[in-house]
């Protein structure tokens, strides 16, 4: 089961691929095929089940395309 | 394109769409800066909680439609003038947050003038300056900041220092004023960097907020389109050929902005 | 309130305060810089915003800052400021915020003099920088009517959210004479809903003279021409003196046109029926009412300290029912009485043959 996962706003991306290159787990990668809406190939997950939620691609995004999602840390009661 | 996703139960947000943004399509190139930074003041401003009270000066330059982006009130200076704008703005209104967003001809050429004395008289006002080495808006031409020997559509053998003169270090400029109380060079151009200059906008934002003096974060960045590079190309060009001109850190900073709690 | 004696550039910034300016930012200049020295001193006892800047350049734009929050704004300067402050006036009135500048004129081109004159009617009136517009231009001839205008120019600036210029000069601005203030007004406690104040409890303002395709520029520009027609059509001030029956005109305004009531005496004196036009708005022009006295005179002479740039404006409004006559001095000198009786004499008998 994943640590994170990311929530892609496909149509903001401008396919300039710089989550791609920050990504620790290298999950990201420009669609090589598919077109958005604006005519720029988007960044695509390859394997969501990697994403441990760091942010990384949402931090260095110039366009917003992310929202990120991190599994609730489960704090022992005493 | 609506697309309903859901959620695991056990997943909470940790990142989301800053609500001191618009949400619209920015006219930026693709990989430009600008994005990261106009998200990066956008959150500080969500952050403090001072988006209601919050007055932003546009300048000239590629972000000249700056205001269309964020959920703030916003002017539009003419090139060079928006530290003598926001003076005016925050003069008058002395509990209102003001901010000028200037690129490096608006900062560096045009309004030097106005940016010293804006600094000098230790206006309560925060500069983001965008330092990326070139006039994008017009086409690539030379900026007060672009490199020796580097070409650009107005220098097309490379900046002559003896025509063109030489790179002109605002922040160190800027820190030599009285009036300054946080005069900061970072850079936006890989990850560790963006988490330093964020931290470095909200201190600039606290110290205005502390009723301190003038603050201004010049960032480096990046015009990968008029740069003919990739976007990330251009950030590990700039890391390599602009940090050795334009060197990172704080050139000024009073004990009192040092005190600041960023969190 | 009792008349007094009072110094022009004090009496427009006095009256400026009482008519509850908020905020001045200048720079100083000669013939006007007493009106800042004032300020400098009763803004900040009445606990209101005053700042030297260090440029024209600045000043203009600190002001446009400050009306684009919503506050009574000026500044005041002389021609070289003036020729500064015309890029942020361009801005000004390309995002509608209302603002007042006094501009008491000098000797020109390039650096010129420190004498009084009317060199800047062309820079004033039929342009605000760049780009298409008219602010509305009033004209005082004494400092009773310099004062009273001050408060009609913040009304006028706020009623249409334009530029509104005081065209005075040297002589005006340096000189004293009797007048009376207007009593102290309360400072408005209001933000017009258009300020940008912070977006509290609402959407966001932006305050811009940007519009980036073509189509949306042109219909800003309608809009703005729609305004100016307004103004044209409600703004028109004139004087007339001695005009039932005369059958000669003269035409001027500020301080000229002050000189030329007593040339109007003296050339009665001497069996001439001679009237005054004097224009108290120099945008709006009376060229209606110049137009039809045009068709009542037999000549009509225009005096300006200027080359003859009101000039134009008159022969566009008389457009050719009758003769126009000028006579200008230049580079601060005044057109004197005798002269401008000589040259009355001279149309006399050239409309007489």
């Amino acid at each position: 089961m994943a640590k994170g996962m990311v929530v892609i706003d496909v149509d903001r991306c401008k396919g300039c691929g710089l989550c791609v290159q920050v990504c620790p787990v290298g999950i990201l990668q420009l669609s090589p095929d598919a077109f958005n809406a604006k005519g720029y190939h988007p960044v695509m997950v390859t394997e969501m089940e990697k994403c441990t939620g760091c942010a990384s691609c949402a931090r260095i995004c110039p366009d917003v395309v992310f929202t990120v999602y991190r599994k609730k840390r489960v704090r022992k009661s005493a | 394109m609506s697309v309903t996703v859901n959620i695991p139960a056990d997943m909470e947000v940790v990142y989301e769409y800053p609500r001191s943004m618009n949400k619209v399509y920015t006219h930026y190139c693709p990989g430009c800066p600008h994005g990261i930074l106009h998200r990066l003041i956008a959150e500080v401003i969500d952050e403090l909680g001072i988006q209601d009270r919050c007055i932003g000066v546009a300048p000239v330059g590629c972000s000249v439609l700056i205001y269309k982006y964020f959920n703030v009130d916003f002017v539009e200076a003419a090139h060079g003038r928006a530290p003598a704008m926001a003076t005016g703005i925050k003069r008058t209104n002395p509990d209102k947050i003001v901010f000028t967003y200037q690129g490096d001809g608006d900062m560096a050429a045009i309004g030097t003038a106005e940016a010293i004395h804006a600094a000098n008289r230790g206006e309560r006002l925060t500069t983001v300056f965008v330092n990326n080495a070139i006039y994008g808006m017009t086409g690539g031409q030379m900026a007060p900041t672009t490199l020796p020997g580097m070409v650009t559509t107005s220098t097309p053998m490379g900046r002559d220092v003896r025509l063109a003169g030489y790179p002109v270090p605002m922040s160190e400029i800027l820190a030599q004023t009285k009036g300054a109380v946080y005069i900061t060079r970072q850079m936006a151009l890989d990850l560790p960097s963006i988490v330093k200059t964020k931290k470095a906008i909200k201190r600039a934002f606290m110290a205005q907020m502390a009723d301190l003096g003038y603050s201004s974060v010049e960032v480096l960045s990046t015009c990968n389109t008029n740069w003919n590079m990739s976007p990330w190309d251009s950030m590990v060009w700039a890391k390599e050929h602009m940090v050795p001109t334009f060197p990172l850190g704080d050139f000024k900073m009073t004990d009192e902005v040092r005190a600041l709690k960023v969190r | 309130m009792a008349k007094e004696l009072l110094k022009g550039n004090v009496a427009f910034a006095e009256a400026a305060v009482r008519n509850g300016l908020q905020a001045y930012f200048g720079y100083p200049i000669t013939p006007q810089s007493e009106a800042l020295e004032h300020l400098s001193k009763r803004m900040l006892e009445l606990d209101r915003v005053f700042l030297q800047a260090e440029s024209e350049v600045a000043a203009i734009n600190m002001v446009y800052g400050a009306a684009c929050t919503g506050v009574r704004v000026m500044t005041s300067t002389s021609g070289p400021g003036f020729s500064l402050m015309t890029e942020g006036l361009s801005y000004i009135a390309g995002s509608e915020v209302p603002v007042v500048v006094v501009n008491m004129m000098r000797g020109g081109p390039g650096l010129g003099n420190i004498q009084p004159a009317q060199a800047d009617y062309a820079l004033m009136v039929h342009t605000v920088g760049h780009g298409d517009f008219h602010a509305i231009v009033l004209a005082p001839a004494n400092i009773q009517e310099l004062i009273d205008m001050v408060g009609l120019a913040f009304d006028l600036a706020e009623k249409y959210r334009t530029v509104v210029y005081i065209a005075g000069d040297g002589s005006l601005g340096q000189m004293m004479e009797s007048a009376e203030l207007p009593p102290m007004k309360p400072l408005p406690t209001e933000r017009p809903a258009w300020a940008t104040i912070g977006a509290k409890d609402r959407e966001p303002n932006a305050i811009t003279s940007l519009f980036l395709g073509a189509e949306p520029l042109e219909a800003w520009n309608l809009h703005l021409q729609k305004k100016l027609a307004q103004i044209k059509e409600n703004e028109v001030r004139w004087q007339e003196y001695q005009t039932e029956d005369a059958d000669l005109l003269m035409v001027a305004y500020g301080t000229v046109g002050r000189i030329c009531t007593s040339v109007m005496r003296e050339a009665r004196k001497q069996g001439l029926r001679v009237g005054l036009l004097r224009p108290q708005t120099l945008w709006p022009f009376p060229a209606a009412r110049l137009n039809e006295l045009a068709g009542q005179v037999r000549g009509i002479l225009v005096s300006e300290m200027s080359a003859g740039q009101m000039l134009a404006d008159v022969e566009r409004a008389v457009a050719g029912k009758c003769p126009v006559a000028f006579h200008g001095r230049l580079g601060g000198v005044f057109p004197m009485v005798d002269e401008l009786l000589a040259e009355l004499k001279k149309l006399d008998q050239e409309v007489s043959k």
